[in-house]
């Protein structure tokens, strides 16, 4: 389904105003898009809200689609601050046009690359995609930071992410290279894996540079 | 300045070697065991010194090898050729300054693949290596095959398979040096894409080189400032587009450059010990394994650290130490039998009473200044070397670094800064000298302000616990300000002083049994060392007090002071204890006890005097050294601010007391 920008933002509020603050409707009047708007129009025809009385009620086609609007707006949220960096006003001023570009599959990319996040930045549920249910049931965690590996644990390694040159060496010359198995052997008072036969013992500001592939047990 | 200079001036070197010894360059891992290697090639002669501008120091020694003398140097542990430490820095200069005529490249037999990384990186630099597996006796009982000849072969240089810690490879190591004879070199190969873009840097470089150009360009891509510095003085003109070629080539690979070379070097490796290495299936658990276990968690890590600290510091060092042996030699040899025959000697023989007085006086040179070296300082300090390098050599520092870490990092250190604290309980000055092993200068200078505040050393220690064992209560409350303020003048001093954050990261190396060889010499050297520096010490000490005495200066000090030791609520004759407490922290100590014994101080100054004491400005080794290491700037506020938080608790915990009628 094709809707409109303008369409996109009136499902968001919508979903915001119903689903998340326990609403029966909601009153066009705080919904921020105009009520003269066509976008009224375009979705009361594609049988997704109903108007009545200057509240929009969501029918059941048209909570879904207010779903994913959401998911995509916060998915976008995620990608410009965590990926690109751009914060404040001007993440959220991007965000808003960022997530109308999210589909088609663009959005799963961008979930499985920023591995099934469950918030957005303002600490909002992002509701799950079937993307984030299937990775959810086949167990694979995808790629975390060695902080969220369990004491015991094995993981591949799957990259370094920091822009200190001085932190890669420090942990390449550990071994710590992609590719290489991991195995964490203790996670307080500081984080300790090894590495074939070496162990080292590194704070949590290195470890959380470390990208590892968690293994599954059989 | 010459890290790489003229190609020809080492050859020169080489065949006029000054001293006509070949040059022998350990390198390697911290932690493999060269340091082992070295003491067996080289025995007894041996000088330790500082690098020329760095604080890094540098051990030099002599192996004679069928009657060949080599000079042989051991170099800090290095990662790779590509430094981030002051430590790897001087390596490297090490390697490219010193012309070696052999570098033997050691490595831990359990770690192959990830070391055999830096043995192609000297491989690559056209450094002519030996390779040493050594630690092959752990690694065959955890199951591992290692083909030495193979792997030789492969690499194109000698490699002989050791077991340093049981001397097992000793004469193959000693016959490889004689007999070394620069093979060709073998050449590995990055990928084709990458070799390009090498070659065609490599091409560039007009200049003779130490280092093999392919070596250079792999640095200099890596954005090696000093390399590039070197190469612009080498290279002139043509360094400016050699300078554009590398920027554009990194640009290329901006993404992941210091990873796909790492990368690269490990598949080359992978190729190399392909046939070369097996492990078995299962990793093998040992008692050293568990051993490893218990300290680092903080459930049985702590219990077990009580127990080391119980029986090493205090029954160990505290009661035999201090107590046995200090007796023994100080009141029984000493004060017994020697300073009276000598006293009487010097009276015989020189008839100036001045002069007597500086000899054998109250605070002469031999009456004070040497039998408190050697009869008090001595046993003490030798007993807490000999636990501390115990500790050291089992392996078990690194495990405590990381148990304190987190705690540490509040008061704006890292788990690293745990050495040089504890071995500040031994001597502060000492520990002051190792706070360079520290990575950054915000940590130096936090680590030597709580040193000289809040770690009494334990000749200190030793007197001011039999001071406060009359009351078990002012134990408590000497302990409670000294902690708290180490915790607190920490806490602040993290925020205040600025710098970068520190990060921690250690190698763990197996737990073992302390080998008694590696005990022993590492006791001996740091026994060396601090003659060598704090006996002279001593001696000026005396002579400055004795001519305090005899100017009557020292007189005038005591009134001066006076005002300020009344108002922490002391006698006046406290007032000398503490001027000697700036000479020694120990002699302040000890004046206090005078004092105790004499009945002059109750529970209440005992306590208060004992707290300021040992807070009191550093001796004055201690602040020599820290004008060397930090600066006088620095030390010279460091002392200021001691003394006044020193003097300010005194004054505040007197009231305390006075007040609550505590003690």
């Amino acid at each position: 389904m094709k809707l409109s920008e303008n369409a996109e933002e009136i499902l968001e509020a919508m979903w915001i105003a119903i689903e998340e603050n326990g609403g029966d409707f909601a009153a066009i009047q705080y919904i921020g898009i105009d009520s003269r708007d066509p976008a009224y129009a375009e979705l009361v025809d594609s049988a997704l809200i109903e108007l009545k009385d200057g509240h929009a009620y969501f029918f059941e086609k048209g909570r879904e689609e207010g779903r994913q609007t959401i998911r995509r707006h916060r998915l976008a949220e995620r990608l410009l601050m965590d990926v690109l960096d751009i914060r404040g006003e001007e993440g959220d001023k991007k965000a808003c046009q960022f997530e109308h570009l999210l589909k088609e599959g663009v959005d799963i990319k961008v979930c499985n690359m920023l591995n099934h996040p469950s918030t957005c930045p303002h600490g909002k549920q992002i509701p799950m995609g079937d993307c984030c249910t299937e990775a959810r049931k086949s167990g694979n965690l995808g790629v975390l930071p060695l902080t969220e590996l369990n004491p015991k644990e094995d993981g591949e390694i799957a990259f370094i992410q920091t822009k200190d040159s001085k932190i890669m060496h420090k942990l390449m010359s550990m071994g710590v290279l992609p590719g290489n198995q991991i195995y964490l052997v203790q996670n307080f008072p500081s984080y300790i894996f090894r590495i074939g036969y070496s162990e080292f013992a590194i704070d949590s500001e290195m470890a959380d540079k470390i990208y590892v592939r968690q293994l599954v047990r059989q | 300045m010459t890290l790489l200079g003229k190609k020809q001036k080492c050859h020169a070197a080489q065949s006029v070697s000054f001293n006509g010894k070949r040059k022998v360059v350990l390198v390697g891992n911290p932690n493999v065991g060269k340091s082992v290697l070295f003491n067996v090639l080289t025995g007894a002669y041996v000088t330790v010194s500082n690098y020329p501008g760095t604080s890094v120091e540098v051990t030099r020694g002599v192996a004679i090898i069928e009657e060949e003398q080599f000079e042989v140097i051991d170099t800090p542990g290095m990662y790779s050729l590509m430094p981030i430490t002051e430590e790897e820095r001087v390596g490297r200069e090490i390697l490219l300054n010193e012309c070696p005529d052999i570098v033997i490249h050691v490595i831990d037999a359990r770690n192959l693949e990830r070391m055999l990384a830096m043995t192609i990186q000297l491989i690559e630099a056209g450094l002519p290596v030996i390779l040493v597996v050594n630690i092959m006796d752990e690694a065959e009982r955890l199951g591992l095959g290692i083909n030495i000849p193979l792997l030789g072969e492969k690499l194109g240089i000698p490699v002989i398979g050791a077991a340093m810690a049981k001397k097992r490879g000793v004469e193959e190591i000693r016959k490889s040096i004689s007999g070394f004879n620069p093979k060709e070199i073998r050449q590995f190969n990055y990928n084709k894409k990458f070799e390009d873009d090498i070659t065609e840097i490599a091409l560039m470089l007009k200049g003779d080189y130490r280092l093999s150009r392919k070596a250079i360009a792999l640095l200099l891509m890596q954005k090696d400032n000093e390399i590039a510095e070197l190469i612009e003085e080498q290279e002139g003109a043509g360094y400016q587009a050699i300078d554009e070629l590398v920027r554009e080539k990194v640009f290329e690979r901006r993404e992941s450059l210091h990873m796909d070379i790492s990368m690269q070097r490990r598949e080359i490796v992978k190729g190399i010990i392909k046939d070369v290495f097996s492990a078995p299936e299962r990793r093998r658990f040992t008692l050293s394994d568990k051993l490893s276990n218990w300290s680092v968690s903080p459930l049985t890590g702590i219990p077990l650290l009580l127990i080391v600290l119980y029986f090493g510091l205090y029954q160990f060092v505290g009661v035999f130490g201090a107590g046995t042996v200090v007796d023994l030699l100080e009141k029984k040899l000493i004060e017994g039998m020697f300073n009276p025959w000598i006293t009487e000697t010097v009276n015989n023989v020189v008839p100036w009473e001045i002069i007597q007085e500086l000899i054998v006086g109250e605070y002469g040179i031999i009456t004070m200044g040497v039998r408190y070296a050697v009869g008090i300082i001595l046993p003490i300090v030798a007993t807490f070397f000999l636990f501390f390098s115990m500790l050291e050599d089992s392996g078990y520092f690194p495990r405590l670094a990381l148990l304190v870490d987190r705690v540490f990092k509040k008061i704006g250190l890292s788990g690293r800064a745990v050495i040089p604290m504890v071995l500040g309980f031994g001597c502060d000055t000492m520990a002051t000298m190792v706070t360079r092993t520290l990575e950054t200068v915000r940590e130096r200078i936090i680590a030597t302000l709580l040193l000289a505040l809040a770690i009494p050393c334990s000749a200190q220690l030793g007197l001011i616990l039999s001071l406060l064992s009359k009351s078990q209560g002012s134990f408590f409350v000497w302990a409670g300000c000294v902690l708290m303020l180490f915790l607190t003048v920490g806490f602040f001093a993290a925020r205040v002083i600025p710098g970068d954050k520190t990060m921690f990261y250690m190698e763990l190396p197996p737990m073992r049994m302390p080998q008694l060889s590696n005990v022993l010499t590492k006791t001996y050297t740091r026994m060396q060392w601090y003659f060598m520096e704090i006996l002279p010490l001593f001696i000026f000490a005396s002579v400055l007090l004795w001519l305090g005495k005899i100017t009557h200066f020292f007189e005038k000090m005591v009134e001066w002071f006076n005002p300020v030791i009344n108002a922490i609520g002391l006698p006046k004759e406290t007032t000398v204890a503490f001027i000697f407490g700036f000479f020694r922290r120990d002699y302040g100590a000890a004046g206090l006890f005078d004092l105790q014994e004499k009945g002059l101080l109750d529970v209440r100054q005992i306590t208060v005097a004992a707290v300021t004491l040992t807070l009191f400005v550093p001796c004055i080794a201690q602040f020599l050294i820290m004008k060397k290491e930090r600066g006088l700037k620095t030390a010279l506020m460091m002392g200021l601010f001691v003394s006044v938080i020193a003097f300010g608790s005194g004054y505040f915990l007197n009231k305390l007391l006075v007040t609550t009628g505590i003690l």
